[in-house]
């Protein structure tokens, strides 16, 4: 059993509230440097598959988990980011300067979207945002020139001061870049959520109408969670991009924005580790299927639909039996061990909760 | 005359987004949830009339296919809020529309399994002839859409104005406590809504399938049902066909003269402007949180 | 001149008149409570002071402001904070976390500094954090620092809530039924809280309230409302006394 002593005010402040967790994420960013020499390429392309989508899940954690805000276009926002990097780097902005500016870039368009749809309220902010994602295919073709519409776009190679980066060819050296890109989103999303800001966002979730009455203003306050989101989620756009080598109209599809959603809900709404523990189903899950369907059926017969069909299952599953996801089912399982023998089992025990509407008639 | 003729292909088309829509509203008045399968329930509808009557499959005669097919779905929604949505009561809106997203996947996957993913085409008495009026000719099945379509919005709107249960349903939605309190099984009668906007799915989803082929992703037709619902507002049964009438006519007639790529935009196009300038549609309720 | 002055506020929602020409003015340093039947109003008043709600009619002046320019979200930077009926915090955060958030008018820092946690942020947190530990010692809210509001009992709630309050360093303090549902004992804390705070700490106290024993026991004035109009005004001992808050009350023919 561990207990926490803490003697000043910066414990809570800090970015590690112990030595114990300072050495556990010690380790793991260890392992994370470590790993190209201990796994091979092929998965290190995987992994960072892994961190790609987790970037993209903080983006909309942020906006969803933290801000309570439901999102069902962030493929829109991935596309911005993807062609907007693109796009500044074929006009001759070096990739150093065009990478981050197309996060900016497209955490201003969001915000600029979010004015008018933040005004919306649950359903009908998802249903606008569906729109948003469903229109963002179709504007994607009618900007043929500048997109390249249905035919698509090739990323050049990535090159900083010099160094070379490519994904097919240099995987570890690609691997290094989404790293050090999710390293800092992590830190941005720490560092909101241990200042006013994420608190504020915090309140607008569980309740708008004392947030008001504390001085946080609603809509501006939304609008900077929409436009942080979009950022977060236009790096991972334009990394997808690089990921993929080709990209066009069909690529950030509303599944694409569907499956992020689903996957910040299967980590676990709310929390950091939710987007990572998220990222690894989300990049992982074709190929246990895959390798499942190769054990039973043959792995050459197709089966459309097979995997969003089993995602939406896991996702019902975790709703029903686990509605904090992965990373509430990690909670319980650490603290029956930091509790052991003591951990009694109706700890986590839900509170019942009625509905009541918000509707006045 | 080509006017007409788009404007009543407009009408048959609306009718069965506002059909689905319909099922959106159903469940929103009841539970202020949003069912996002309710699409592909429509899908379903049609697959399981599809599977009782079609001559490779059962072979029923349509008459006795169609009503069992509606009951069919009915206890198929029932249980499906029995078995998983009553599991989320008090959750909040979030979850619900989640989970209903999930569920539409499975919806797909497991019809795409079961009835493959070709196109087919239902059996119906409704898809056979045309009704020549001066120079516009209608299909049986669009003159069979719009007729259906007005009796079922005019008898679940007498249902949720006239009968105890149609107000209890109401309440329910409006503060499940409260609800609770005055003697209304909460619970019984969310399964009850559930069951009912399975039925309306089903209708829609046979007279989808008189109008044309069925495959496992028309359950995505439900999106644009979605921006009829908003359209007319959430809240509101008559609104609910009203905007899908609006998103069925506009779209033949974008397409007719709109240039090709800016046609299938005008929907959501519609859809946003209408949320951005009447953020809770056209037919709404006033919506303020009393503290 | 008074700290809160309404002069003739009025508001109906559709036909029924919620509050007519209603006139109060709240001194600085005094406990002044609402008090009225169920409907009569009361909530309201303290919904058109956060202006939630906008009046048809009236004046609302605080500190020689202008209430009614405001919006909503400013009304906190002017120095008012509140609580309400049916307990209205951040369920998913901690205690901690709600407290703090009660500092969000103080906060002085920007978007970009926020994202790298700038040393000026630290600096802030820490000023923030210290203002509200001395809510919490004032409030006895030690043990339940790090725990969520989810699972915390009403009574800890609505102490949680009167923290979130304080933490923002009002000058007036809306009380929206602070002893309803609690019992005898936490009735009698809340009732030692409000004296100091009033004493202590200098705040004003504006508070809606059903319990006579406490309203009676730490208010300098008391209003009495009925159907949105005034009753009486005037000490509790006077109100109580008063024919016309009587009848309403307890009905006509009782006296």
């Amino acid at each position: 059993m561990r207990i926490l002593f803490k003697t000043s005010y910066t414990d809570d402040i800090r970015l590690f509230p112990d030595r114990w967790t300072l050495a556990v994420y010690g380790a793991l960013m260890a392992l994370a440097f470590a790993l190209p020499w201990l796994i091979d390429e092929f998965y290190i392309g995987e992994v960072t598959n892994v961190l790609i989508w987790a970037i993209a899940g903080l983006g909309l954690m942020l906006l969803t988990g933290q801000t309570g805000q439901v999102s069902l276009g962030h493929a829109a926002f991935l596309a911005i980011g993807c062609y907007t990097n693109t796009i500044l780097i074929e006009i001759g902005l070096p990739f150093i300067v065009a990478f981050p500016l197309a996060g900016v870039i497209t955490g201003v368009v969001g915000t600029i979207i979010a004015i008018p749809a933040l005004r919306l309220h649950g359903i009908y902010l998802a249903i606008a945002t569906i729109a948003l994602s469903i229109l963002a295919d179709d504007i994607i073709v009618l900007l043929d020139p500048w997109t390249g519409g249905v035919s698509g776009k090739f990323p050049d190679m990535i090159t900083i001061f010099g160094l070379e980066i490519e994904r097919w060819t240099m995987p570890v050296r690609f691997y290094y870049l989404v790293l050090a890109v999710t390293v800092i989103c992590t830190l941005f999303y720490r560092n909101l959520l241990r200042s006013p800001l994420g608190r504020a966002f915090a309140a607008i979730r569980d309740s708008e109408v004392s947030a008001t009455a504390m001085g946080v203003h609603i809509l501006r306050t939304k609008c900077k969670a929409f436009g942080l989101s979009c950022m977060i989620t236009g790096w991972a756009g334009a990394l997808m991009g690089y990921y993929a080598g080709a990209f066009n109209n069909e690529t950030f599809s509303l599944v694409i924005s569907i499956t992020l959603l689903m996957m910040i809900v299967i980590g676990g709404l709310g929390s950091i580790h939710g987007a990572f523990f998220g990222a690894v189903v989300v990049a992982f899950l074709p190929q246990a299927l895959s390798i499942l369907k190769g054990a039973t059926i043959g792995g050459s017969v197709a089966i459309p639909g097979l995997e969003t069909g089993v995602f939406g299952m896991i996702l019902i599953l975790f709703i029903l039996f686990e509605p904090m996801g992965l990373y509430g089912r990690w909670l319980k399982i650490r603290t029956w061990f930091e509790l052991f023998p003591f951990a009694r089992k109706d700890m986590f025990r839900r509170q019942k909760s009625y509905l009541k509407t918000e509707r006045l008639r | 005359m080509e006017f007409l003729q788009l404007l009543v292909s407009g009408l048959a088309n609306g009718c069965v987004y506002g059909l689905i829509a319909l099922g959106f509203v159903l469940i929103y008045k009841a539970t202020e949830a949003v069912n996002f399968a309710q699409g592909d329930f429509m899908m379903l509808g049609a697959f399981v009339t599809l599977g009782l009557t079609n001559a490779e499959h059962m072979h029923l005669p349509f008459w006795l296919a169609a009503p069992l097919a509606i009951m069919i779905m009915a206890v198929l929604g029932y249980l499906l809020d029995f078995f998983v949505l009553r599991h989320l009561f008090g959750q909040s809106q979030t979850a619900v529309v989640i989970l209903t997203i999930a569920l539409g996947f499975v919806i797909r996957f497991v019809a795409g399994v079961i009835w493959g993913h070709e196109p087919q085409t239902l059996e119906s008495p409704l898809a056979i002839g045309d009704i020549h009026l001066g120079s516009v000719v209608l299909g049986m099945a669009d003159v069979a859409v719009i007729v259906v379509t007005v009796l079922m919005t005019l008898f679940l709107y007498q249902f949720f104005q006239r009968t105890k249960l149609g107000l209890a349903m109401q309440a329910a939605s409006q503060n499940q406590m409260a609800a609770y309190y005055m003697g209304i099984p909460v619970k019984r009668v969310q399964g009850l809504i559930w069951g009912l906007s399975g039925a309306t799915a089903a209708v829609a989803g046979i007279l989808f399938a008189s109008k044309g082929a069925i495959d496992p992703n028309a359950g995505l037709l439900g999106i644009k049902a979605f921006a009829a619902a908003v359209i007319g507002g959430f809240g509101s049964l008559p609104g609910a066909l009203a905007g899908g009438l609006i998103i069925g006519v506009i779209e033949p007639f974008a397409s007719r003269y709109f240039p090709a790529g800016y046609s299938q935009i005008a929907p959501y196009a519609l859809l946003l402007i209408v949320l951005v300038v009447r953020p809770h549609g056209l037919f709404s309720q006033v919506r303020i949180k009393k503290v | 001149m008074s700290l809160l002055e309404i002069k003739d506020a009025t508001l109906k929602f559709g036909g029924v008149v919620a509050v007519n020409k209603l006139s109060l003015s709240v001194e600085e340093g005094e406990v002044y409570a609402i008090v009225g039947p169920n409907g009569a109003g009361k909530s309201t008043v303290f919904n058109m002071i956060s202006r939630f709600y906008q009046p048809h009619a009236g004046t609302f002046t605080f500190d020689g402001q202008n209430l009614l320019e405001r919006a909503a979200d400013q009304v906190a930077d002017l120095g008012i904070a509140r609580t309400f009926q049916n307990i209205e915090l951040f369920d998913h955060a901690t205690v901690l976390q709600n407290l703090l958030v009660g500092r969000h008018r103080h906060r002085k820092t920007s978007l970009v500094e926020e994202l790298f946690f700038a040393p000026r942020v630290r600096r802030e947190e820490i000023a923030h954090r210290e203002a509200v530990e001395e809510v919490i010692d004032f409030l006895d809210l030690q043990p339940y620092r790090d725990k969520m509001i989810a699972g915390l009992p009403y009574g800890v709630r609505k102490v949680v809530e009167l923290g979130r309050a304080l933490a923002s360093g009002p000058r007036l303090l809306l009380l929206d039924e602070p002893a309803s549902g609690l019992s005898v004992e936490e009735t009698q804390d809340m009732r030692w809280w409000i004296d100091d705070i009033r004493k202590q700490m200098g705040i004003t106290v504006l508070m809606v309230e059903h319990d006579m024993g406490l309203v009676s026991s730490v208010c300098d004035r008391v209003l009495a409302l009925a159907d949105g109009a005034k009753l009486a005004e005037g000490t509790p001992a006077e109100v109580q006394a008063h024919p016309a808050v009587i009848e309403a009350y307890l009905g006509a023919g009782a006296v």
